[in-house]
């Protein structure tokens, strides 16, 4: 039944960096400047992502930002249905986040289920005043009442479609993706 | 549906230098939530451990019910006396009634060399070996990997000298297991008395004298002088063992520049080690009881599997996002 992989473009290597410019202004705008503000990318691409808006926000506003990385495989929903055990990445929150604004950014908002994983994970390390939460692509499909506050660019998929986002450090270069989900593919 | 380690981790002997390395791997990211203001993952929630402890244990028992607790499984500690073992049940048959209240994994400790074995091939729960007699200890043996991977960046090549009593030394057979699976080169340092016969066998070196021991290695493992090996009659006494074996630091003058020294402890200072030794500048000892608690988050989180019948629903539903 496996159609031959046809992959289309969602986001070109310049879309990507407009679309990310925007997001950064936006994550800029809705903690109204960047006193008390923590980017956190969720692992893998997330971290990339993160990293990339805080260099723009501090290009805008020369402000640095703390930035930090979670990985949620620890607190997901499925650990008992996977088989083998899945790879654990590393956890880095550098600032002590009570009372921050914590803006998430991930890479693909799909089921919600990731982002529920990662305000439990987040907890754990305190209480911030306010978690917002910034995705390049929302493709639509939530099985979890949870909402993004910055979007990138917003597309309905199918379930059978996988959408992939690709950062320069592990894929060789920027963008974002749909493709037929293959046969087998496990998630 | 295959099990990274399999069912079971009952030695560093039957795994491969790949499933060390993911053990080792694996107990990186865990490092840091012993760090975090709640020092808890959702993990293994729902799971049942029991530690099941024939011998007498401080850190290793701690520290697998640290390491348990962290991961949000529910644990219950047996200790041979005080239970029905000390009425004469076998472990086979305390084991089995365990597993009839529904236990998911057994840690154990047992004086008896297989023991970790003996239980692993008649019960469906994982098995965890804590220390079988004078066989292996791979938790001791991984998380001394982990602490010398962490200052030397790599195992490979490197030149590791185990120093005391090797024949009864559980920790040490683990330790030369893994180290040379790894790469390292091992030598092992003792009285004659306290050396396995064949110990090149294992392929080790073997060095008479503690002072060229000293020079020649990158890290000192030194091992517990258990003390009523002087009755049996192997060392002439325990202030001559310290003459001639023990790691002072006038002999570590000797040394080279960035030595390690662990010990796996209980330590015995004044004996195998002195005490400017085990608080000075090259010790990792307490670092190395930290990265335990890591190990263990590790081996515990790999072993337990998945439920693979529900691996296929999960696929149909789709993505994880």
């Amino acid at each position: 039944m496996a159609a031959p992989p046809k992959q289309s473009t969602i986001l070109d290597a310049r879309s990507f960096d407009r679309t990310l410019r925007r997001m950064a202004d936006e994550i800029v705008e809705l903690n109204n400047g960047t006193d008390d503000l923590v980017i956190v990318g969720i692992q893998r691409r997330g971290v990339q992502l993160a990293a990339r808006i805080v260099s723009l926000i501090e290009e805008r506003e020369h402000a640095s930002v703390p930035q930090g990385a979670l990985d949620i495989t620890l607190y997901r929903d499925d650990l008992q249905t996977v088989g083998p055990r899945p790879l654990v990445g590393q956890t880095q929150i550098p600032v002590d986040v009570h009372s921050q604004v914590v803006v998430i950014v991930d890479d693909v908002l799909y089921t919600g289920r990731t982002i529920r994983a990662a305000l439990d994970e987040l907890a754990d390390f305190g209480r911030p005043r306010r978690i917002a939460l910034a995705v390049l692509i929302d493709r639509g499909g939530r099985e979890l009442p949870i909402q993004p506050d910055i979007v990138g660019k917003t597309i309905t998929a199918d379930p059978s479609q996988r959408v992939d986002v690709l950062v320069q450090e592990l894929d060789g270069r920027n963008g974002a993706v749909i493709a037929a989900r293959e046969a087998e593919a496990g998630t | 549906m295959t099990r990274p380690l399999g069912k079971d981790l009952l030695g560093l002997e039957p795994l491969s230098g790949d499933q060390i390395r993911l053990i080792l791997d694996t107990a990186e990211p865990f490092k840091e939530i012993s760090e975090r203001a709640i020092k808890k993952v959702p993990t293994l929630r729902g799971a049942t451990i029991v530690n099941l402890f024939f011998e007498a244990s401080t850190r290793t028992r701690v520290s697998f019910e640290f390491a348990e607790k962290r991961l949000s499984a529910d644990t219950v500690n047996v200790a041979a006396s005080g239970s029905s073992v000390s009425k004469g049940e076998t472990l086979v048959d305390t084991a089995r009634n365990l597993e009839a209240m529904r236990i998911d994994m057994v840690v154990i400790r047992h004086g008896a060399s297989g023991a970790a074995r003996f239980l692993a091939d008649r019960i469906e729960s994982n098995v965890i070996n804590a220390g079988d007699g004078t066989h292996e200890h791979p938790t001791q043996g991984l998380l001394d990997l982990l602490t010398l991977r962490d200052y030397f960046k790599r195992l490979a090549g490197l030149k590791i000298c185990i120093v005391g009593d090797v024949l009864h030394s559980r920790v040490a057979r683990s330790n030369i297991w893994g180290l040379t699976k790894m790469g390292a080169e091992v030598a092992v340092c003792g009285p004659r008395s306290l050396l396995p016969s064949a110990i090149e066998e294992m392929g080790v070196t073997v060095f008479d004298r503690v002072e060229a021991a000293i020079e020649w290695a990158d890290a000192l493992n030194i091992l517990r002088l258990q003390l009523e090996r002087m009755q049996a009659g192997y060392i002439p006494s325990l202030r001559e063992y310290n003459r001639v074996f023990g790691v002072s630091r006038e002999r570590l003058e000797r040394a080279k520049r960035d030595v390690l020294i662990l010990h796996p402890g209980p330590m015995n200072r004044g004996v195998e080690i002195d005490s400017d030794v085990a608080d000075g500048p090259f010790s990792v000892i307490l670092n190395q009881v930290t990265n335990g608690v890591a190990v263990r988050m590790a081996v515990l989180y790999l072993l337990s599997g998945g439920r693979p019948e529900l691996a296929e629903a999960a696929k149909k539903s789709g993505g994880e996002r």
